[in-house]
């Protein structure tokens, strides 16, 4: 009986059925997530909310500080990512660059926590010596520069060998076939990867607990502490009064809205091509 | 000639210099925390492994990070015991039932999954998922369960099994998605080769597709335990943060610790140096937990790339 037919085409379509629940129910938190911060958060929205200072009841400082270090970020993390990444495509064929290769694959896996201690460890105990956004900047470098590296060397070598043979039999350098001719014909994809990283990297919290502190103030220099969106999101889940927490979500709904429209208008762009929404794992 | 051999070698050395980046990422944090923890190590050797408690008062200094590691290796058990089941059985739908349609854009929501940041899944348990877990899980498990010591205490919500499960929702993409690549992999001559002696398509699944996937499938797993071992905020905020002996685990409705929320609730009013020093310790404790976690992971994936070339192992 247990071997018939039926009972095996009856399973057959149990486990279907098993399977798509599992598609349904990790759906379902997605949803939750994304409805939650959309009601929390849009009843908080308004223009006083966007642009005051925090003792003010506004998150001002906070989105100014995200785009500071997402820029800060972007300029340290993406060049070393990127050229790191061409050693790695174009050159990567000896011992040295395989292990580079697994260095950056550990690195990715780096508990954000403990890159947010290693920024403290270095830059504030020894370069700064106060909070500082460019600690920050630092950390969430440390946590771009794999991801980087790692989708430029994808992307590069995805252009055919032929392109590259076409520019050397003119007589044209490597370096400048490289940086001329290979870069560009990769370029969307390497665009798309690093949008990718940015986008990780804006949502990061545990790097700037230690690094740019949290502060109720826009913008005060390189050695004071700053505010980001996580952070405060963090801070705020934290406090006492309901108004607080409900700015919490409404900084949530601000977050959500800039990474999600990032990974989207990527994903979007690159339709068709191999490219995950996370560089994780 | 010279010129062109020269302008090719020291641009080669320049980038090759910039990629030894991640060399120099990786010594700095492991400078940072070996000798940041030095001064702990130092004053209690061992006992910092397996000591409980965790007292910066003067003259009664002690700090033991025990309860930590468990609440960390707990937490994360509870992730894969949920989470595995549910991304394998998103896997297998994705790459082998789903109507071609629909594949797609199901694997983008599942996919959204990863994207969202960490501290909104944060946010999201304290004031959502908690109530959740509390009311429609672990009420009803220590009402009926309670006698058995690990379903015992008051459930509050915010708590070790809480969060487990919103790790086992933050590794579910993960998993998934490595886990539907080796899927996809798995060389159609074997699904081919069950068909033709009659098995149904759940019969090939289980038995030649996955046992065939095998060793990516383990990766993948690993992978996503530790994605759960090093998460920090989504668990600071739910877990309870218990800190010292009570931490200790004694139920899973009991509030906890793991070693990024300790780090991150007390690394920067910790108030003295040793106690500095007892948080850096932790953070070495938890690099090295996750160093090796990646690369047993890195062997199996590897190894499944290998296997891929047409010979089962």
């Amino acid at each position: 009986m247990l071997n018939s037919y039926r009972f095996r085409r009856y399973k057959n379509k149990l486990f279907f059925a098993l399977c798509l629940a599992c598609v349904i129910i990790a759906i379902v938190p997605l949803v939750s997530i994304l409805v939650e911060t959309v009601v929390r958060g849009a009843s908080q929205i308004n223009l006083h909310f966007l642009t005051a200072n925090v003792l003010q009841g506004g998150i001002g400082p906070s989105i100014q500080g995200t785009l500071i270090i997402i820029g800060l970020t972007s300029a340290i993390g993406i060049p070393i990512g990127i050229f790191s990444g061409i050693y790695l495509a174009e050159y990567g064929n000896n011992k040295y660059a395989s292990n580079i290769r697994v260095i950056n694959n550990v690195l990715t896996q780096v508990p954000s926590i403990i890159v947010g201690m290693t920024a403290f460890g270095i830059i504030i105990l020894y370069v700064t010596r106060t909070y500082s956004p460019f600690a920050g900047a630092v950390a969430l470098s440390f946590m771009l520069i794999p991801i980087v590296a790692r989708t430029t060397e994808e992307s590069l070598k995805l252009v055919p060998n032929s392109v590259r043979e076409a520019s050397l039999a003119l007589g044209v350098h490597k370096w400048r076939t490289t940086l001329n001719v290979v870069l560009p014909a990769s370029k969307s994809g390497l665009v798309t990867g690093t949008l990718l990283g940015v986008a990780r990297i804006a949502g990061e919290t545990a790097p700037l607990l230690f690094t740019i502190l949290g502060s109720s103030f826009f913008f005060q220099g390189f050695n004071a502490p700053m505010d980001a969106l996580p952070l405060r999101i963090f801070l705020n889940s934290r406090m006492n009064t309901a108004e607080e927490q409900a700015a919490a979500w409404g900084a949530a709904l601000i977050l959500i809205l800039i990474v999600l429209a990032l990974n989207i208008i990527v994903r979007v762009a690159s339709r068709g091509r191999n490219f995950r929404w996370t560089i994780n794992g | 000639m010279m010129r062109r051999i020269t302008g090719d070698k020291i641009f080669q050395i320049a980038i090759a210099a910039i990629a030894a980046s991640a060399l120099a990422i990786l010594v700095a944090n492991a400078y940072v925390l070996t000798s940041g923890s030095a001064l702990v190590f130092d004053t209690f050797g061992l006992d910092f492994l397996t000591g409980t408690s965790w007292n910066a008062v003067e003259g009664r200094e002690a700090f033991g990070v025990l309860p930590y590691v468990l609440g960390t290796l707990l937490t994360s058990g509870i992730a894969l015991l949920i989470g595995v089941p549910l991304s394998l059985g998103i896997a297998i739908f994705l790459a082998e039932m789903s109507p071609k349609k629909v594949r797609v854009p199901l694997s983008y929501l599942v996919e959204l999954l990863a994207a969202v940041p960490s501290v909104i899944y944060g946010l999201w348990g304290l004031f959502v998922l908690r109530f959740w877990s509390q009311n429609y899980i672990e009420i009803p498990l220590n009402q009926y369960l309670g006698w058995i010591p690990l379903f015992g205490g008051t459930p509050l919500g915010l708590d070790i099994f809480t969060a487990g499960l919103i790790l086992a929702i933050m590794i579910i993409p993960t998993i998934a998605s490595v886990s539907r690549e080796v899927i996809s992999a798995v060389p159609n001559s074997i699904r081919e080769g069950a068909y033709s002696i009659g098995a149904t398509k759940w019969e090939t699944i289980r038995h030649w597709v996955l046992s065939y996937g095998r060793s990516g499938i383990f990766g993948a797993i690993i992978l996503g335990l530790g994605r759960a071992v090093g998460e920090t905020m989504a668990v600071t905020m739910v877990i309870g943060n218990a800190t010292g002996p009570k931490a200790m685990v004694s139920s899973l409705f009991d509030q906890g610790q793991t070693l990024p929320s300790l780090i991150a609730n007390g690394f920067i009013e910790s108030p003295d140096p040793l106690s500095k020093s007892a948080y850096v310790g932790a953070g070495l404790v938890l690099l090295v937990m996750s160093i090796a976690i990646n690369v047993i992971a890195y062997l199996m994936v590897t190894r499944l790339f290998k296997v891929k070339g047409g010979a089962v192992e």
